[in-house]
């Protein structure tokens, strides 16, 4: 069985009068373990196509399997416990709560989940430790460079141990040295403990970190393709 | 699931983190909840003073005065003319059927000498049924016999001031005092009952037979003539027919015409005070109306604040859903921030309310009574504002679409 798998989805926006078909028939599988970068030019459907993945948004029409369960269907709350669980996001402005601990923004997650406060700590600890800012807990968004917020923000989705990490364009406000960094991590991540990470870049060197891209125009998947990393 | 401790925690931090504005936010309901407190202390004192005055002066009393007389086709004061008598007394006593006790009052004001002290106080003459009739029982010693009615002795019952200016530590039974240099022996002591509605010390008294009254201290042209007749009904239904009844039975013995106005006047003292018990009522509750406006005010900045911090929290709220934060999850989160300010607000609200009601009774000198109902109905109501106004902002918080939350700059 497929960690993902999409049948013709598509999604219409409708602005007015206008309608805009921003995914047409996307039908993609994607197996546990896979790092895949989505890429294309803006307004291609690639951000759209995360959104449906990530459970943010509902398809228009199609099918999303996650794991089997059919998702496309589901109310917010079982969209929100399916997000809490499954999916870890991280995104480029690295959406942080301000005047909020690492600790405490690491935690955030389990406190939805209902785990009680003493298993909530040790787990944010190992999970700050897994991405290297073991000792920075009590730190707040302000007193953290870029990358260990972005560092911070990648603990916090992998701490309710999701098997897929959903990152939007993670480096876009990085810069080169961090974002290859932050790159590694993931590179990490994927290998070390087979999470499937899902990102959308459009920068060519950020995608040549993984092992399979997907092109997007105008809603419509036009190459997908495995790197020579696979 | 909806973890409750951690999501009271979340709203703590929030307030803490605007300390100004959820100060003045809570000032609303700290004002609010301080004065419904307040009026309601002091409309609940004014209340029980009345009711423990009513208790004092005697219950379902009325009370007989003489009226207007017409004389040589002038009319007269009301109270001028001497018009009722000890006669008057007895016979609503014996055909009055609603009347249970009546007691005929003659008094004056005079000098009341013991050994070296003396003191001015009004000496009541009446008859032994005043007791009755007030329900002021003796202290100590004994009432008025019917030889000593009859004989107009020299007898009195002192009221406690009375006794205490005249006397300090020796008991005054068996003394000798002399009222307008007429010795009396001292037979009772009244017990002490405090001031009447108006505010006259009560205790400040002498009894002493109506008939003594008559011949030895107050006498006038007039025989047997009363200046009052305080007349007991035999429970709060029969007033209006005992009035009925005495105002029937005067007429018909002042021999006063059909198209004759009374030479009397019956006045219903229960009916007196329970309307000044009404009045304090609707007082206490229209004050209360107000100051609870105060606390609706309050409820709206409440509610105002609330949707300000949801506009400006859409990111943090489009995060937590992001992350898995339910529907309920968010709206608790904003109902326990709106619930914490109120509810802060109200605890305030009730040690201001109660302080200020203390002051209120130091500087003014009125009663005031802080009911454990006021502080639970303005702590539960400040709770119920919290609720109900910060409702709205939080329903509004989860309903944001997390994509547009996630965006929102």
């Amino acid at each position: 069985m497929a960690l993902i798998e999409t049948q013709n989805i598509n999604k219409i926006y409708s602005l007015g009068d206008v309608e805009v078909n921003a995914l047409k028939d996307v039908s993609l599988t994607i197996e546990k373990g896979e790092f895949i970068a989505i890429m294309g030019p803006s307004g291609s459907g690639k951000s759209t196509f995360m959104n449906v993945l990530g459970c943010l948004d509902k398809p228009t029409s199609g099918i999303y399997l996650l794991e089997g369960i059919d998702v496309a269907h589901m109310n917010r709350d079982e969209l929100a416990a399916i997000r809490n669980k499954k999916l870890g996001f991280v995104f480029q402005g690295f959406n942080l709560l301000s005047r909020t601990s690492a600790m405490e923004n690491v935690e955030l997650p389990m406190l939805y989940d209902g785990l009680p406060a003493g298993e909530r700590k040790e787990k944010a600890m190992a999970a700050l430790a897994v991405v290297g800012l073991a000792g920075r807990e009590d730190h707040h968004p302000n007193q953290l460079s870029g990358g260990q917020q972005q560092r911070v923000a990648i603990a916090r989705a992998l701490v309710n141990n999701a098997p897929i990490i959903l990152a939007d364009e993670p480096t876009g406000n990085l810069d080169t040295k961090t974002s290859i960094e932050i790159m590694e991590l993931f590179v990490r991540l994927n290998g070390e403990s087979h999470i499937t990470v899902i990102l959308v870049t459009h920068e060519k060197d950020i995608a040549e970190f993984s092992k399979r891209r997907i092109f997007f125009r105008d809603g419509v998947v036009v190459s997908d393709e495995l790197s020579g990393k696979a | 699931m909806i973890n409750v401790p951690a999501t009271i925690r979340i709203s703590f931090r929030a307030l803490r983190v605007n300390k100004m504005r959820s100060a003045l936010t809570m000032l609303g309901i700290i004002i609010g909840v301080s004065a419904v407190i307040t009026m309601l202390a002091v409309g609940t004192g004014a209340r029980q003073r009345i009711g423990e005055q009513m208790a004092s002066i005697g219950s379902n009393l009325l009370m007989v005065l003489p009226g207007s007389t017409t004389s040589g086709g002038v009319r007269m004061g009301a109270g001028t003319q001497p018009t009722l008598s000890t006669g008057d007394a007895d016979a609503i006593q014996k055909e009055c059927l609603s009347v249970m006790y009546v007691a005929p009052v003659l008094s004056g004001v005079a000098q009341v000498i013991y050994g070296n002290q003396n003191w001015s106080t009004g000496i009541t003459g009446t008859t032994t049924s005043m007791l009755y009739v007030r329900d002021w029982p003796l202290s100590a010693g004994r009432p008025f016999t019917d030889e000593e009615m009859r004989s107009a002795s020299k007898v009195c019952l002192l009221g406690q001031t009375v006794v205490d200016n005249l006397f300090g530590g020796i008991n005054p039974i068996g003394q000798i005092i002399r009222i307008k240099n007429v010795p009396f022996t001292v037979i009772g002591v009244l017990d002490a009952k405090g001031q009447d509605p108006g505010g006259h010390d009560q205790d400040d008294t002498v009894y002493v037979p109506v008939t003594t009254a008559q011949k030895k201290l107050f006498g006038t042209a007039f025989p047997g003539m009363v200046r009052i007749i305080m007349v007991k009904a035999k429970s709060a239904d029969d007033l209006a027919s005992a009035e009925k009844e005495i105002a029937e039975l005067l007429r018909q013995r002042h021999h006063i015409g059909q198209k004759q106005d009374d030479d009397f006047t019956v006045r219903n003292l229960t009916q007196m005070m329970q309307a000044a018990e009404q009045s304090t009522k609707v007082m206490t509750l229209l004050l209360g109306a107000i100051a609870s406006v105060s606390l609706l005010v309050g409820g709206i900045g409440i509610m105002n604040i609330m949707l300000v911090s949801v506009t400006e929290r859409t990111r943090e709220i489009g995060i937590r859903m992001a992350i898995g934060a339910k529907t309920w999850d968010i709206r608790l989160q904003f109902i326990i921030e709106a619930l914490t300010l109120s509810m802060i607000g109200g605890v305030v609200g009730i040690i201001i309310g109660i302080s200020s009601s203390e002051v209120v009774s130091l500087i003014f000198g009125w009663p005031t009574v802080i009911s454990p109902v006021s502080i639970i109905l303005s702590f539960g109501f400040s709770g119920f504002v919290g609720i109900f106004f910060g409702f709205y902002p939080a329903y509004k918080a989860s309903l944001l679409d997390p994509i547009e939350a996630l965006r929102y700059e």
